[in-house]
């Protein structure tokens, strides 16, 4: 824990978004993780995410779970809306709070523990209904708060700092995304910002739940040799084949002109995904072929990242539902609630 | 870029701001705190070991620190250096003890100072303590030079002046006043070993425009001149409508005097646009508080004589062009006036210097000195201070006081003169334990103080009080917390970086980048917060390990908060206090290498 909170500094020269809001308008309070957790360099791309996306942090809602990541929301955006739920629960929370007001951007924090192990059934349930939200595995394969015992996504052979080398197999949340019916796979590092905002600027943008799986080693239990999620492991073995750009609405014009991009995948509110590269063969619609590429790259032990698979096309929560246009709150109480009569006379279509 | 060399003692240097933009380099953030913690007297010997006159520079230097001082560019306000210099001064208890002594024993080397101000004083500061003979030829009755007979004393005080010039005198210095030197070749004759010339530059510029001559009785003064008649006590009225020519600091110093004199409307009269003058900011605004009217755009035209007595004076009416290069006439008025000061400036002059001697003058009658060594053509004389190239200011005469000292301790220890001892540093990690430094590392948003003065109902009753009330505890405690502590510097190594971006994301100026490398202008583009200021240097690292990228440092507006230190798991990031070891031809508490074995004798003497 710093010795003093990060002091604003007054600077003459203060860049500002669309907004009128400093980058600082977007952090939170200090962080109380270990010094150099991946999960506070996440926390910083969130920042800078929603900053560069000028979205208002009031239209923002932050919730997690139990863990680490789950205290993460803490540390951005400290105007918006959060909610720290019980473990494992981060999906259903976001999945009530999106049906009640659907006009707020969703980012849900979560681990590997948290949404692998006792609130998978929850995850796995909120992919099925597509919640239109932005679900962040900060991923390190191991319990960090109970002193690194390892976790549903440790590899085999992954050497915990104390005790035997894993021998269960690991769940990657891209290949079951990719099962379930996920209509947004990501992955990401937490060393690689570069990579890791744009993905969570497509995240944001798209229409629907967000997968984003992002390694994020842990300094304390997960980063000595013999660790398959230590910086220097997946630095050595992770492939970015697949690279993408996220171009929004107001910067489509200037930017299309010239670009050589292999695809383009435009989303529900205009802006552009744009994948720069991609390997031969491969296509980031098609499921067999990522599910394929994917567990090609895990048998030769490498770590696949980028926007690994993603469909614009499928309903997402109120359109299966056929819900309103605007959130619940807003509505009117005569709408909300038209009273007996009119329950009366909607339960007579069920008798 | 190629990596960083913080091995350099420029590198670090330049990064504190101040000290790097003082011409006598003096460890502004060290002194500052130690008045933090209190400790004055310490405060005050830091500060007299670089620039000898701590109480009278804390009221009247020049602050080339200020502009440069890092917190102005991030809060737009330097810290008030100057002020918290003159803190030291007035709470200090007694420092005697502590001030380097002239040993009993001589050393056989007899230097003549000719001058008994700032440059020649700090000479004497540094060479009596090793032993030096030295006879000071000053032509007033009283020590200081200008700091004495130019400066008026509701600036700075004789007390003041009086006790910083005696402490060197104290050590021996055989001082001889009202002995102006009228001969160069006369004196060379006396057998001194060596010879230092710091006499300042004398005449103040004339005027000469129609009717300048014409008076019966003179009302018209050059301004350095008749502050020194004001200060020795030849001058103690003037008319109650002065007109002061000129807006340099001189002018300043005229305009305020007058007023204490008996002048009621003061006019200070400039050419030029307000942004093209000379005078310090605050000296203006000193003299607009206390009702000073400065008029621009008026050229000097004629002095208007009625009867042989002066009424007033003509002036154009200028208007000037973008960037105040070309003017043309607008009109033409005559103010009304019963004095005129001329403070346009002032030159050296060395009537007393015969051209045959081997001291070579250029163009302009300034004599030629290297400006490393301080020596003129003629081995074994020095020049210093104004005398040396110009009118510049105290602080700078403080510097060349210093290296002249260097030079005449070589030069009569038979060692090159060019031979400069080298520059030091060292760093010293302040690590205290996790998440805990040796110093007050949060950044406290206050803002500069302002400096109280006596009441302007008060102020004109005599015209030796003091304007400036010196800092409050209160303003004391609140400005010393605003100083960046530049020279703790954020040391890095490269071995030790596992690149997690911790440090890159705690930074709240955002000044860390790590990138792959590239050249200079290019990098600049690829930093996480906009290049803002080219003249601040980029710190680079090694390749670092894992992905053999590099970490840049925009060393700008980093305000060594140390957050970066904190967050990082390696303790690759450590916050190291930077000092700077400057030479000194005596350094009593210090020993230093000598540059050769014939030096060190008598450098041991002190």
């Amino acid at each position: 824990m710093p010795s003093i909170t990060k002091p604003r500094i007054p600077l003459a020269v203060q860049q500002v978004n669309e907004i009128g809001l400093t980058i600082h308008d977007y952090e939170g309070a200090m962080s109380t993780l270990c010094a150099g957790c991946g999960h506070d360099s996440i926390t910083a791309a969130i920042v800078h995410t929603f900053w560069e996306l000028s979205t208002p942090p009031h239209q923002i809602a932050k919730l997690s779970g139990i863990g680490c990541s789950s205290k993460t929301p803490t540390y951005f955006v400290r105007g918006a809306h959060g909610f720290n739920s019980a473990h494992g629960r981060m999906a259903t929370i976001a999945t009530g709070a999106n049906a009640a007001n659907r006009e707020l951007t969703y980012i849900g924090i979560s681990g590997d523990g948290d949404s692998l192990s006792i609130g998978l059934g929850h995850l796995a349930h909120a992919i099925r209904r597509n919640v239109n939200m932005v679900y962040l595995i900060e991923n390190n394969g191991v319990y960090g708060l109970t002193k690194g015992q390892v976790s549903p996504s440790a590899d085999i052979g992954t050497r915990p700092k104390r005790g035997e080398p894993n021998a269960v197999a690991p769940i990657d949340p891209m290949l079951l995304g990719l099962t379930m019916g996920a209509t947004f796979l990501a992955r990401g590092f937490s060393g690689d910002k570069e990579q890791l905002i744009p993905l969570l600027k497509a995240g944001v943008a798209h229409n629907g739940l967000a997968l984003i799986d992002v390694i994020s080693p842990c300094v304390t239990f997960n980063d000595h040799e013999g660790s398959t999620k230590s910086y220097r492991y997946i630095r050595e073995h992770e492939v970015k084949e697949i690279q993408t750009d996220y171009v929004p609405v107001r910067d489509e014009i200037k930017v299309s002109i010239g670009a050589s991009a292999s695809r383009e995948v435009v989303m529900h509110d205009g802006s552009v995904v744009r994948f720069r590269s991609v390997p031969k063969n491969y296509d980031p619609s098609d499921r067999g072929k990522v599910e394929e590429y994917i567990r090609d790259r895990q048998s030769r032990g490498e770590v696949a990242t980028g926007l690994l698979y993603m469909n614009e096309s499928p309903p997402d929560l109120h359109d299966l539902h056929h819900t309103p246009t605007l959130g619940l709150n807003k509505l009117p109480f005569s709408k909300l609630c038209p009273g007996s009569l009119e329950l009366d006379e909607l339960q007579k279509d069920f008798r | 870029m190629d990596p960083t060399n913080d091995q350099d003692p420029n590198y670090y240097h330049k990064v504190v701001d101040c000290q790097w933009a003082c011409p006598a380099h003096t460890d502004v953030p060290s002194y500052i705190r130690l008045i933090a913690q209190g400790q004055f007297d310490d405060a005050y010997l830091l500060n007299r070991e670089s620039n000898v006159f701590p109480g009278i520079l804390g009221r009247t230097c020049d602050r080339p620190c200020e502009p440069a001082c890092r917190r102005g560019r991030v809060d737009g306000e330097p810290v008030a250096i100057c002020r918290l210099k003159r803190v030291t001064s007035d709470l200090k208890g007694d420092v005697s003890d502590r001030i380097p002594k002239a040993p009993a024993e001589k050393n056989g080397k007899r230097v003549a100072c000719i001058g008994a101000g700032p440059s020649a004083l700090t000479v004497a500061n540094d060479l009596m303590p090793l032993g030096y003979e030295i006879v000071m030829f000053e032509q007033f009755s009283r020590p200081g030079g200008l700091m004495r007979t130019n400066i008026p004393e509701f600036r700075l005080p004789d007390n003041v002046l009086n006790e910083e010039t005696q402490v060197i005198l104290d050590m021996g210095v055989d001082i001889r006043y009202d002995s102006p030197i009228t001969s160069l070749r006369d004196l060379l004759k006396e057998g001194f070993d060596a010879i230092f010339v710091g006499v300042g530059a004398p005449r103040g510029k004339e005027l000469d425009l129609p009717g300048r001559h014409d008076e019966i009785e003179s009302h018209i003064y050059i301004g350095i001149d008749w502050l020194e008649s004001v200060s020795f006590g030849h001058i103690e009225s003037i008319g109650s409508r002065v007109l002061i020519i000129g807006v340099g600091n001189t002018a300043m110093d005229c305009c305020r005097t007058s007023l204490r004199l008996g002048g009621e409307q003061i006019k200070v009269m400039a050419r030029r646009p307000r942004e093209y003058f000379k005078a310090s900011p605050w000296e203006l605004d000193d003299a607009e508080e206390e009702g000073i009217e400065i008029i621009v755009n008026h050229a000097p035209k004629r002095f208007v004589i009625d009867d042989g007595r002066l009424v007033g004076m003509e002036f154009d009416v200028l208007e000037w062009d973008e960037g105040a290069q070309h003017s043309k006439v607008v009109e033409t008025i005559i103010i009304e006036c019963d004095d005129v000061i001329l403070a346009i400036g002032q030159e050296n002059a060395f009537p007393w210097i015969e051209r045959d001697l081997g001291v070579e003058f250029d163009e302009w009658n300034v004599p030629v000195v290297d400006s490393a060594t301080m020596e003129s053509t003629l081995p074994g004389v020095f020049f210093g201070g104004d005398a040396a190239f110009g009118p510049k200011n105290i602080i700078w005469a403080v510097a060349h006081g210093h290296e002249a000292a260097i030079s005449i301790n070589n030069y009569c220890s038979d060692v090159s003169v060019h031979e400069r001892p080298p520059v030091g540093m060292n760093l010293v990690s302040q690590k205290m334990g996790m998440s805990q430094w040796s110093y007050h590392n949060d950044y406290n948003p206050a803002s500069r103080q302002q400096m109280t003065h006596v009441e302007l109902t008060k102020r004109f009753s005599s015209l030796n009080l003091e304007v400036e009330l010196g800092f409050t505890v209160e303003q004391t405690v609140r400005e010393v917390q605003r100083c960046l502590n530049c020279d703790v510097q954020t040391a890095f190594r490269a071995p030790l970086c596992i690149e997690c971006d911790a440090c890159i994301d705690i930074c709240p100026v955002q000044c860390l980048t790590i990138t792959g490398n590239g050249q200079e202008s290019d990098l600049r583009t690829r930093l996480s917060a906009p290049s803002l200021n080219v003249d601040q240097a980029l710190y680079v690292s090694a390749p670092l390990p894992q992905t053999g990228r590099v970490m840049v440092k925009d060393e700008d507006v980093c305000v060594h908060c140390g957050l970066c230190a904190e967050r990082c798991p390696t303790a690759a990031w450590d916050m190291e206090e930077f000092t700077l070891d400057i030479p000194y031809a005596s350094n009593t508490t210090i020993l230093r290498i000598p540059v050769r074995s014939g030096a060190a004798t008598s450098q041991v003497g002190s």
